[in-house]
C-alpha cells in the first residue's frame, strides 16, 4: 500500500473528538428513542444497560489492543487464545462441583472476585511456566493458548452434558447473561477491577508504545520488555473476566475494534489508540443494541451481529495479508 | 570496554557460542566475521542482552548486562538487530524519536528534537521523515532503524549486519557515517559484517569466528592474508593492496 506524502493526515485529536461525539449521538438516542409510559422508570432502567455496555466496551477494547501489542500480532485476541473459555470452565466447575442452589445463594460479587484472582493466577503460571522453558517464549504462549483454549471449551462442553439439566439452565442462564439483564452488584465491582487494571497500566502506557516495536528493539531502548508483558497479561486476565462475567463471551468484538481503530488513527500511540478502540466499541455495542432493539425488534441477538461483522473483519485481514 | 568472559551460549543441545573470552577496547570499529552459522549474531545478541548467556559473563564498562537494570544499560549501549519488527503507522521520524526514550522516558523535551533532527539528516532522510515505515524501501528503512540507534547517542553501538538491503552509495555512506562518530565522537562501534571487504576497508580490528569460537583477532592486515581466510572460511582468495585497502578477491 502506497500512500501519498502530501495528503494531509487528520490529527489524533480530531479523530478522538469525532468518535466521541458518534459515541456520545448513540448513547443519547439508545436512552430517549421510543419511550413509552413513565420516564422516570425507563431512564435508569435503560441506564443500567449503558453502564454495563461502556463497562464492556473498555474492557474488550483494551484488552484487545494490549494483547496485540504484546505479541506483535493483529489478529490475536484474548479470545481467541481462550482466555473467556477458560472463564466458562470455572463457572462451569463451580456448578458442577458446589451446585446451583449453592452458586445461586454466594454473593456474586464474592465469586466474581474469586473467579478473576484464578484467571490472573493462571495467566501468570501459562506466563511462568513457557517464559522459563521456551527461547520464542511469545509463539510459544500464543500457541499453547490456543490448544488450551480448546481443551478449556471441550471440558465445559464435557461438563456441561454430564451435569443436571437444571444445573445446566442456570449455567447457561449465566453465560448468555446479554445486556438485557444487567446485575447491579456486579456493575459496581468490575468498575472497581477496571479501575485498579487503569491504575496498574497507566505509568506503563508510553512503555507499551516502545513495546510494539518489538523485544529485541524493546530491550534495546531499556524497557523492562519481560516485566511489561507480564503486566499487560495480568491486566488482560482482569479485562477478559469483566467482560465475561458481565455479559459472557464476545469473540470477535475485539478484533473489530481494535482494527478499525488502528485503521481510522493516525498515530501509534497507545494514548491515542486505546481510546480510539473504546469509543469504536461503545458505537458498535450500544449502536448495535440500539438497531437490535428497534430495527429487529429483539429477534436476534447482539453477539450474533457483532460476531458476523468481527468474523467478516478477520477474514478481510487475512485476505489481505496484513498479518504478522 | 566490552568483555565477553567465558561466554557460552547455545540453542537446545545446540552450543553456537563456545566459551568465548573477548575483550574489545573502547573506541574504533570492530568488525566480526566469518561464515554463516559461526555464532557471530549469537555473540553480539548475549553482549546486548537479547539472549542470556548459558555460563559466562559480559561486562560493559564494568557492568554486567545480565543484572544492570535495563535503562540504565540503554544510555550506554544500542544495538539493533538483522530483522527488526514493524508496527503499522509508524513515521522515519516517530521512529527515529524513540531512540531517545532512554534518555526522555517518551516524553520528548525540547533537547531531544535536534538529536533527532540530526539522526534523520546523518542518514539522508529528510526527504522521508514524514513517510510512513511501510511506504518505504528495504534500504530506506534499515537507514530509518540505523539513524534511531545513533540518535540514542550511546557509547557503545552494535550492529548487526547493518549493510543489509543497502546499495553501494548507502552502504559506503553508513560505514562512513560509523567512522566519523568513531573518530570524532569517540564512540565505540561493533558490528556483524559479511562483506569482507568492507570489514578490511573500515575496521580497525578485526574478530573472525568459526564454530562458535573466536579464531583470530586483529588488525586487517593480520586477518585478511589468504592463509588466514582459508583457516577462517575455507576458500582460497587472492588479497591485493589497492589505494592502501587489502582486498581479497575469491569470486572465481
Amino acid at each position: 500500500m502506497r500512500g501519498w506524502p502530501d495528503v494531509p493526515r487528520a490529527s489524533p485529536r480530531a479523530v478522538l473528538l469525532a468518535l466521541g461525539l458518534v459515541a456520545a449521538l448513540c448513547i443519547a438516542l439508545f436512552m430517549t428513542l421510543g419511550v413509552q409510559g413513565s420516564w422516570a422508570f425507563v431512564l435508569p432502567f435503560r441506564a443500567g444497560k449503558v453502564a454495563t455496555m461502556l463497562l464492556v466496551a473498555c474492557a474488550i477494547a483494551v484488552s484487545t489492543v494490549l494483547f496485540q501489542t504484546a505479541t506483535g500480532n493483529r489478529i490475536l485476541t484474548p479470545a481467541i487464545m481462550g482466555f473467556d473459555s477458560l472463564y466458562v470452565l470455572i463457572q462451569t466447575c463451580l456448578v458442577f462441583f458446589m451446585g446451583s442452589a449453592a452458586m445461586a445463594a454466594a454473593d456474586r460479587r464474592l465469586t466474581f472476585a474469586g473467579e478473576t484472582a484464578a484467571m490472573v493466577l493462571f495467566s501468570a503460571l501459562l506466563h511462568w511456566v513457557l517464559f522459563s522453558t521456551a527461547r520464542r517464549s511469545l509463539h510459544m504462549l500464543v500457541l499453547a493458548g490456543v490448544v488450551l483454549g480448546v481443551l478449556f471449551r471441550s471440558l465445559a462442553a464435557f461438563l456441561q452434558r454430564v451435569i443436571d439439566p437444571n444445573e445446566f439452565a442456570f449455567l447457561q442462564d449465566r453465560f448468555f447473561a446479554s445486556f438485557n439483564n444487567p446485575h447491579g452488584g456486579l456493575l459496581m465491582v468490575s468498575a472497581l477491577a477496571m479501575l485498579g487494571a487503569a491504575l496498574l497500566g497507566l505509568r506503563a502506557m508510553r512503555s507499551w508504545d516502545v513495546l510494539a516495536l518489538g523485544r529485541e528493539t524493546a530491550i534495546g531502548l531499556g524497557v523492562a520488555h519481560r516485566r511489561e508483558v507480564t503486566r499487560i497479561m495480568a491486566i488482560v486476565a482482569v479485562l477478559v473476566s469483566v467482560s465475561t462475567a458481565l455479559v459472557g463471551p464476545v469473540t470477535f468484538l475485539g478484533l473489530l475494534v481494535a482494527n478499525l481503530a488502528y485503521a481510522v488513527m493516525p498515530s501509534f500511540r497507545h494514548v491515542h489508540v486505546l481510546p480510539a478502540a473504546i469509543l469504536l466499541a461503545v458505537i458498535s455495542l450500544v449502536g448495535g443494541q440500539m438497531l437490535l432493539e428497534r430495527v429487529f425488534a429483539f429477534d436476534t441477538n447482539l453477539r450474533v451481529i457483532i460476531d458476523f461483522l468481527g468474523g467478516l473483519t478477520f477474514i478481510a485481514l487475512l485476505l489481505r495479508g496484513r498479518v504478522r | 570496554m566490552i568483555e565477553a568472559l567465558g561466554v557460552t551460549c547455545r540453542y537446545g543441545a545446540t552450543v553456537v557460542v563456545d566459551d568465548v573470552t573477548l575483550r574489545l577496547p573502547a573506541g574504533g570499529i570492530t568488525s566480526i566475521i566469518g561464515p554463516n552459522g559461526a555464532g557471530k549474531s549469537s555473540l553480539l545478541s548475549v553482549i546486548s542482552r537479547l539472549l542470556p548467556a548459558a555460563s559466562g559473563r559480559v561486562l560493559v564498562d564494568g557492568m554486567d548486562v545480565a543484572v544492570t537494570p535495563g535503562d540504565v544499560l540503554a544510555r550506554r549501549l544500542s544495538s539493533l538487530r538483522q530483522d527488526n519488527h514493524l508496527p503499522a503507522r509508524l513515521t522515519v521520524r516517530d521512529l527515529v524519536a524513540f531512540g531517545r526514550y532512554p534518555h526522555s522516558k517518551g516524553r520528548p523535551t525540547a533537547a531531544d528534537r535536534p538529536h533527532v533532527e540530526r539522526a534523520i539528516s546523518y542518514l539522508g532522510l529528510e526527504a522521508q521523515a514524514d513517510r510512513f515505515l511501510d511506504e518505504l524501501s528495504g534500504g530506506q528503512r534499515q537507514r530509518a532503524f540505523i539513524a534511531m540507534v545513533l540518535c540514542q547517542d550511546t557509547d557503545y553501538v552494535l550492529l548487526d549486519e547493518p549493510l543489509n538491503n543497502l546499495d553501494m552509495r548507502h552502504a559506503v555512506a553508513i560505514m562512513r557515517l560509523l567512522r566519523r562518530a568513531a573518530t570524532e565522537l569517540g564512540k565505540t562501534i561493533v558490528l556483524v559484517l559479511h562483506d569482507l571487504n568492507f570489514a578490511s576497508c573500515h575496521s580497525d580490528r578485526i574478530v573472525a569466528m568459526r564454530e562458535g569460537r573466536v579464531v583470530m583477532q586483529g588488525p586487517p592486515e593480520a586477518i585478511m592474508r589468504p592463509e588466514a581466510l582459508r583457516e577462517i572460511f575455507d576458500i582460497e582468495a587472492s588479497v591485493h593492496e589497492i589505494g592502501g585497502d587489502r582486498i581479497a578477491v575469491f569470486y572465481r
